[in-house]
């Protein structure tokens, strides 16, 4: 390339050379007019293709001060198309489950990483704890785990009654639910959802539904699964509702998240329904994604107002939704997928593949 | 167009902030939370704007939607148009004085801000508070300190 560059700077210097010259027959003036078109041609396409060269070779040229302005608004355009597509897309059709799926896994080691503080301070935590902390501590356990197992004696009998009693009447309602355990990895960090991430995905069989329990109460729901991770809906996020009854006398009720971390709403509830101050409201089951019999909240301050059509109500989650790590995922029932499958796809295929199985 | 040096050091930046920017933070915090991706973009987008474009700015917002769990697109067109106004006047930028840059840097994370707050409002997710624009003040007060950094960072790996 340089060479070339050299040759053509002699080919230029030659015309300017002979131009001058007296020597003027017909055929040297069309040769020379010749050589200076050539030169000129070449020379240009030839200088471009050395400045594109000669930059990538030497690498010590000034770069191009500018950047071509027209190309970044048609970039612009494109891009802002294509995102505004996607998020239509996104909000509307479910195809982009798959990739968001797949770009999370990619992520996930992300938040594993970011993660990496807190349980340093976990385990710091749990290293560095003086003995006479932990021989209490023990105690205390020991005695909490007797507790336990005397209402669980009782518990064993009363399943056994339960189930014998379900059977008289010919119900085929489940009492025990299998979990699994999982860890908080991860929390939104956006303030306007209530979100968080555990360390269980498509690999352990998580499904999108699925609900998710801290040792005293319900939390939310799976919301979106990726491999090795999934990202659960807090019950006190605004776009989550869950059907629950009080536990004391069965009203049924809706209980819908107020986006703020302590606090949920329980929906068009009467004036006059009988509800107190400490009624624990559990889920109804109702809606089939929510087993029956789990604590969700207890009743704050109940409120009436006569210019209000509806009892205001404080109801404060049973389970500690913004502290809680250790978590158990409920394996959900047969019943619930076909709910799922139907509901979703639309197809009756699903439920009734599902029952040949 | 000199070869393009140390692009490792532009891809662990902006995965240091995607990390910072995905760091769980106690509830009263969460609001003070610069926003990271954008400031380091940005940065990218005054050093080296024939490296670090509109694409760039695309494809980081689609990583930070997909940790935020948001709509997919939402922060990838927020962060691309914020990208683009930086494009735009880059030249002028590294002319100006740090706080002249701060107070560029409050608009264009504002602008972000806003982008994502109507999406959000149009889907429903919102509040009527103005406190999503706290970043923008925070990010603009935090970015004479990262121009330092990464312009140290920049001359230290020698990124063309």
């Amino acid at each position: 390339m340089l060479r070339s560059r050299l040759v053509i700077g002699s080919l230029k210097r030659g015309c300017w050379g002979k131009k001058p010259l007296p020597v003027a027959s017909g055929f040297f003036m069309a040769d020379v007019l010749w050589l200076k078109k050539l030169a000129r041609v070449s020379g240009l396409s030839v200088t471009l293709a050395l400045s594109f060269a000669s930059a990538s070779v030497r690498g010590t040229d000034i770069k191009s001060l500018f950047i071509k302005e027209s190309d970044v608004g048609l970039r612009l355009l494109v891009l802002v198309v294509v995102s505004l597509v996607l998020i239509f897309t996104d909000i509307n059709f479910r195809q982009t489950d798959m990739v968001r799926s797949k770009l999370t896994t990619l992520v996930t080691p992300i938040q594993y990483v970011v993660d990496i503080p807190s349980r340093v301070m976990g385990w710091l935590n749990s290293t560095t704890v003086d003995y006479q902390a932990l021989y209490e501590e023990n105690d205390g356990l020991k005695a909490q785990a007797l507790v336990l197992q005397r209402k669980l004696q009782k518990m064993t009998a009363l399943t056994a009654e339960n189930i014998r009693l379900r059977e008289l009447l010919n119900s085929a309602e489940k009492i025990n639910d299998n979990v699994m355990l999982a860890a908080v990895i991860g929390v939104d960090p956006n303030p306007f959802t209530q979100e968080v991430v555990i360390n269980k995905g498509s690999n352990e069989k998580v499904r999108v539904g699925q609900p998710l329990l801290d040792s005293s109460g319900v939390m939310g729901q799976v919301v979106s699964v990726s491999r090795f991770s999934s990202r659960v809906l807090l019950l006190s996020d605004s776009r989550h509702s869950i059907p629950v009854q009080i536990n004391r006398n069965g009203i049924r009720a809706i209980l819908v998240g107020t986006g703020v971390g302590d606090k949920l709403d329980l929906l068009h509830f009467p004036d006059t329904a009988d509800i107190v101050e400490g009624d624990v409201l559990v889920t109804s089951g109702l809606g089939g994604r929510f087993p029956f019999g789990y604590p969700v909240a207890t009743v704050g301050r109940v409120g009436h107002d006569p210019g209000q059509p509806f009892a205001s109500i404080q109801v404060r989650p049973s389970a500690q939704l913004n502290r809680s790590r250790q978590v158990m995922l409920v394996m959900t029932r047969e019943r619930v997928d076909k709910l799922n499958g139907t509901n979703i796809s639309g197809e009756n295929e699903t439920p009734r593949q599902e029952l040949k199985k | 167009m000199s070869r393009p040096r140390g692009g490792v050091v532009i891809y662990v930046s902006f995965l240091l902030a995607l990390m910072l920017s995905a760091l769980p933070l106690p509830e009263e915090l969460q609001w003070w939370r610069p926003e990271w991706v954008l400031l380091v973009l940005l940065y990218w987008v005054v050093a080296l704007p024939e490296r670090v474009g509109l694409f760039t700015a695309w494809v980081l917002g689609i990583f930070l939607d997909v940790l935020e769990g948001s709509l997919l697109g939402l922060n990838a067109l927020a962060l691309t148009v914020a990208a683009y106004f930086m494009l735009l006047i880059y030249q002028r930028i590294r002319m100006f004085s740090l706080l002249q840059q701060a107070l560029i840097v409050f608009c264009l994370v504002m602008l972000d801000q806003i982008i994502v707050h109507w999406a959000k409002g149009i889907l429903g997710v919102s509040s009527q508070s103005l406190m999503f624009l706290v970043p923008a003040l925070v990010s603009a007060m935090l970015w004479p300190v990262l121009f330092m950094l990464l312009r140290g960072v920049r001359r230290g790996f020698n990124v063309l």
